[in-house]
């Protein structure tokens, strides 16, 4: 890469990647905790994609049955300290608060469910729930990810015997691999596939399913699998110079910085982050906080039809984030190494996008962050008979989220093409019980 | 222009907030401090029989995070002497003659005690007694405090002898701890007291520690009943004082304290018959500059309302207080949910539901669940109104004219007796009451 921008100290690192939303005090806590209505039939709970029984958690944080409030969470969703820390709360649980109606501030949920769940770390996780006895039954899963573990944990609780095949040395998936530092550390993803271990779910790490383990073997092993995969392709942009030094993709690079090893991840002193998801301004902000001088997103639509969530987009603001709107990258310009973006200008023309002819111009920079999207791996899903894929995304009944392959079942990104962990947790969880009823009902 | 002055059965005072005979007005240093911030008068913390405290005095109770709604202390009396605090009394009335100094008094049931301790008090200057017949702990043990003010024989006898020797004015400070307050206020009147202050604390345990089994606090492993103070015991004052005001055998001037904490409280006493009002768990949560706010208050009240004086206010809520019997059965109110203002936390729902008529619907509306009373079976009893979080959201609306008025009284006078509920059915149909 040109101009590798400068190593900052450990202490800059350390400050750069702080939390941005530090935990409440036991006293902001229960202040909070009191603050809440205790509505009944709550519209936070409709709002949870888990449809965590958010006002009960609450209330027993203010009787101090925190053990309680552990288990009312957890019961719901099994990755909620993930989700505590990285759910778009504006617009799930938060953004229905009926604190809106009276024009005041909606209960913190995210911060107050954090503080249930980092006591029930810092008490070492103890034992809410008993599994059934072994029914006899086995499921493969495929993929560590919140789905995957999701799936799994609530499968063991009806007894089945479970295990999950997982191709990254870690397990968590994206809650591991994917989010960035100064929202949760990958410890707490980490500490959550602890937990769902000792439950009894065993983690097979290392180990990549149609490699070193082929589909036929695992179903001749287990009663039924479930395919939480994920989306693990990068899109390619298609324009020349993609294979240059100095251009990445924007998973691998934040995958790159959760390992906490900030001095290793390189990064330009001018980049170019290129699309304008969640992920796109996780790249960008991370770039920013990792030593690089300017950062500049671009991106072919206007600043209205952004994916990102507005406390993103501010988040980039505030990181001092440069924005091209209307900018559709034409080609990466450069000798192997990259030396400057070139995007011709674009216009909504009957409501299609249109590229307007000579208006070329140049972003001169060291580094291209690839964030236009992820895709499902279709060579690796492929080899399963039968199952149908549709849009890039694996087709599954809405209920029982079975595929058309009986036996497979699928959750998680690769059935809606990438959405939240607390999304994937509860399509988990539901694909437990359809697996459950598949097996023992149906059958 | 708003006058605050008072004149509490002849003790005067430029504003009728006193502190209450308590921990604040421990010593001059105090309520010379307190007088700095503005407070018309002080009851001196009651002075007598020598005592030694324990550790742990006070406990109190917190609710949803909100601290000190009730304060419960095992603080005796005055644990200074007797010349000490007439000393300071003397140099404070000195330095505030305009105040009001009263003293709490509290000795042995010793008719020559009692003379002794008065004159003594009326030497120093103070402008007022206050008979201690209240504490309900540690004093009471030894026959003094609320074991007085149980005992109506044992008020009258020692008001006499207080009385027959005080030139000054006295006040007889009751407990309410017994079942009808108006027997130790009617003793007090017998044995010539000129006023009535009430209410002291409630007997309370504030609680058992979970762990420990101890009771809350506890004193080198031992804990007990405490008097009971703070925003909590509000109401009971007021119905106290109400009791005490509306008693023709009475007819005193009346002091009251019992929970008060800002104008708005003290002002629903002055209604309710208080001449001057005491204030001490409010103090002690927050200190003497409290009473800034409830002169400042009371007196931009007043102004609002064009009253001069708290003469005319005095006792007008009075009247309004009616016995059962004597309140109209045909009033017809039913709840209504305002559902511009609604923000459908349903709490309104489901208290009617769970505890109430079960008269509150839930629907889905643009994509919410809104609740809506059916006004047929709603009873009007209000629950709802009072869960609601949201200001003027539920309202009571009046359903009658108010042409048609029967109370329990007259009822019973046109219907045979003993009653019968066909009998009330048949009231209630004919005027379309659907019990349910």
């Amino acid at each position: 890469m040109n101009n590798v921008a400068p190593k900052l100290t450990s202490k800059e690192y350390e400050a750069n990647f702080a939390e941005l939303k530090p935990a409440l005090t036991d006293v902001a806590a229960l202040a909070e905790a009191n603050r809440c209505l205790y509505c009944y039939d709550s519209p936070c709970m409709t709002a949870c994609p888990t449809h965590i029984d958010i006002s009960t958690f609450i209330k027993k944080i203010s009787t101090g049955n925190m053990k309680g409030s552990a288990k009312t969470i957890l019961s719901s969703n099994w990755v909620a300290l993930t989700c505590a820390k990285a759910c778009p709360v504006d617009v799930l649980c938060e953004g229905a608060c009926v604190y809106h109606g009276k024009g005041e501030k909606p209960i913190q949920i995210g911060k107050l469910q954090r503080h249930v769940m980092d006591w029930y770390v810092e008490k070492k996780m103890p034992q809410l729930f008993s599994p059934a006895e072994k029914n006899g039954k086995t499921v493969g899963i495929i993929g560590a990810g919140p789905a995957g573990l999701a799936c799994a944990a609530e499968l063991t609780l009806l007894g089945f015997d479970v295990t999950i095949y997982e191709a990254s040395k870690l397990a968590g998936g994206l809650d591991t691999h994917g989010i960035a530092p100064y929202k949760m550390q990958q410890q707490d993803s980490l500490n959550e596939v602890k937990m769902i271990k000792r439950l009894g779910v065993k983690i097979k790490t290392g180990v990549r399913v149609g490699k070193d383990i082929s589909f036929g073997k695992l179903e001749k092993t287990h009663d039924a699998i479930f395919i939480g995969v994920g989306l693990p392709m990068p899109a390619e942009l298609q324009i020349s110079g993609e294979e240059m030094n100095g251009v990445v993709n924007a998973l691998d690079f934040v995958e790159n910085v959760t390992k906490r090893k900030w001095k290793s991840v390189d990064v330009g002193r001018r980049v170019a982050v290129i699309g304008a998801g969640n992920t796109a301004i996780d790249a960008a902000t991370e770039a920013k906080r990792l030593g690089a001088e300017e950062v500049f997103m671009v991106y072919r639509r206007g600043r209205e039809q952004m994916s990102a969530y507005d406390f993103e987009f501010e988040l980039a603001k505030r990181d001092g984030i440069s924005f091209y709107f209307h900018a559709q990258p034409k080609k990466i310009i450069g000798k192997k190494k990259v030396q400057a973006l070139e995007c011709l200008e674009t216009r909504i023309v009957n409501g299609k996008l249109k590229t307007i002819p000579r208006s070329e111009f140049k972003i001169p920079v060291d580094m291209v962050i690839k964030a236009v999207g992820q895709n499902i791996d279709e060579t690796l899903l492929v080899s399963i008979p039968k199952l149908k894929i549709k849009d890039g995304m694996v087709v599954v009944n809405a209920k029982s989220y079975q595929t058309s392959n009986p036996k497979y079942f699928a959750g998680g990104d690769c059935i809606n093409g990438g959405k939240e962990v607390v999304n994937a947790a509860f399509d988990g969880k539901r694909a437990a019980y359809g697996i459950h009823n598949f097996i023992f009902r149906k059958k | 222009m708003v006058d605050l002055r008072i004149n509490c059965a002849g003790i005067k005072s430029p504003n009728p907030f006193w502190l209450a005979s308590a921990p604040p007005t421990n010593s001059g240093y105090q309520i010379c401090k307190a007088f700095e911030a503005g407070w018309g008068g002080a009851v001196w913390k009651t002075i007598g029989a020598p005592v030694m405290n324990v550790v742990n005095r006070y406990a109190a109770v917190d609710f949803n995070g909100q601290k000190i709604i009730g304060l419960n202390n095992i603080e005796l009396i005055s644990d200074r002497s007797i010349e000490i605090n007439l000393k300071e009394i003397a140099e404070t009335k000195r330095l505030w003659p305009d105040r009001a100094i009263v003293a709490s008094l509290m000795v042995e049931s010793d008719r020559k005690i009692w003379h002794d301790i008065v004159k003594r008090t009326i030497d120093a200057g103070a402008d007022g007694i206050e008979l201690n017949y209240g504490c309900p702990h540690g004093m009471s043990e030894r026959g003094m405090g609320s074991a007085v003010g149980q005992v109506p024989e044992y008020c009258t006898m020692i008001t006499e002898w207080v009385t027959e020797v005080s030139t000054i004015p006295v006040l007889v400070k009751l407990t309410p701890n017994v079942t009808d307050i108006r027997f130790p206020g009617r003793a007090a009147k017998k044995g010539k007291a000129n006023g009535i202050s009430l209410i002291n604390t409630i007997n309370t345990i504030i609680g058992v520690d979970l762990d420990t089994f101890q009771i809350e606090p506890s004193r080198g492993g031992k804990g007990g009943h405490g008097g009971y103070a703070g925003p909590a015991i509000k109401p009971i004052a007021l119905n106290m004082v109400s009791e005490i005001a509306r008693d023709p055998e009475i007819n005193l001037p009346i002091s009251a304290m019992g929970g008060i904490s800002n104008w708005k409280d003290a002002l629903e006493f002055i209604l309710l018959g208080a001449t001057s009002v005491q204030v001490c768990t409010a103090v002690m949560h927050y200190g003497f500059r409290i009473v800034e706010d409830m002169i400042d208050g009371t007196t931009n009240w007043m102004e609002e309302k064009g009253y001069t004086s708290l003469d005319q206010i005095r006792g007008k809520a009075l009247t309004n207080i009616a016995n059962f019997g004597d309140m109209n059965l045909l009033s017809k109110h039913v709840a209504h949910i305002d559902e511009q203002k609604c923000i459908h936390c349903n709490l309104c729902y489901i208290a009617c539901e769970d505890t109430a008529h079960q008269c509150i619907d839930l629907h889905q509306k643009k994509g919410k669940k809104q609740p809506t009373v059916r006004e047929p079976d709603c009873v009007g009893c209000r629950l709802c109104y009072i869960v609601c979080p949201v200001d003027h959201c539920i309202t009571m609306v009046q359903k009658d004219n108010g042409a048609q008025s029967k109370t329990w009284n007259e009822l019973v006078k046109e219907l045979p007796q003993p009653l019968s509920i066909e009998d009330l059915r048949k009231f209630q149909h004919k005027h379309g009451i659907d019990v349910h």
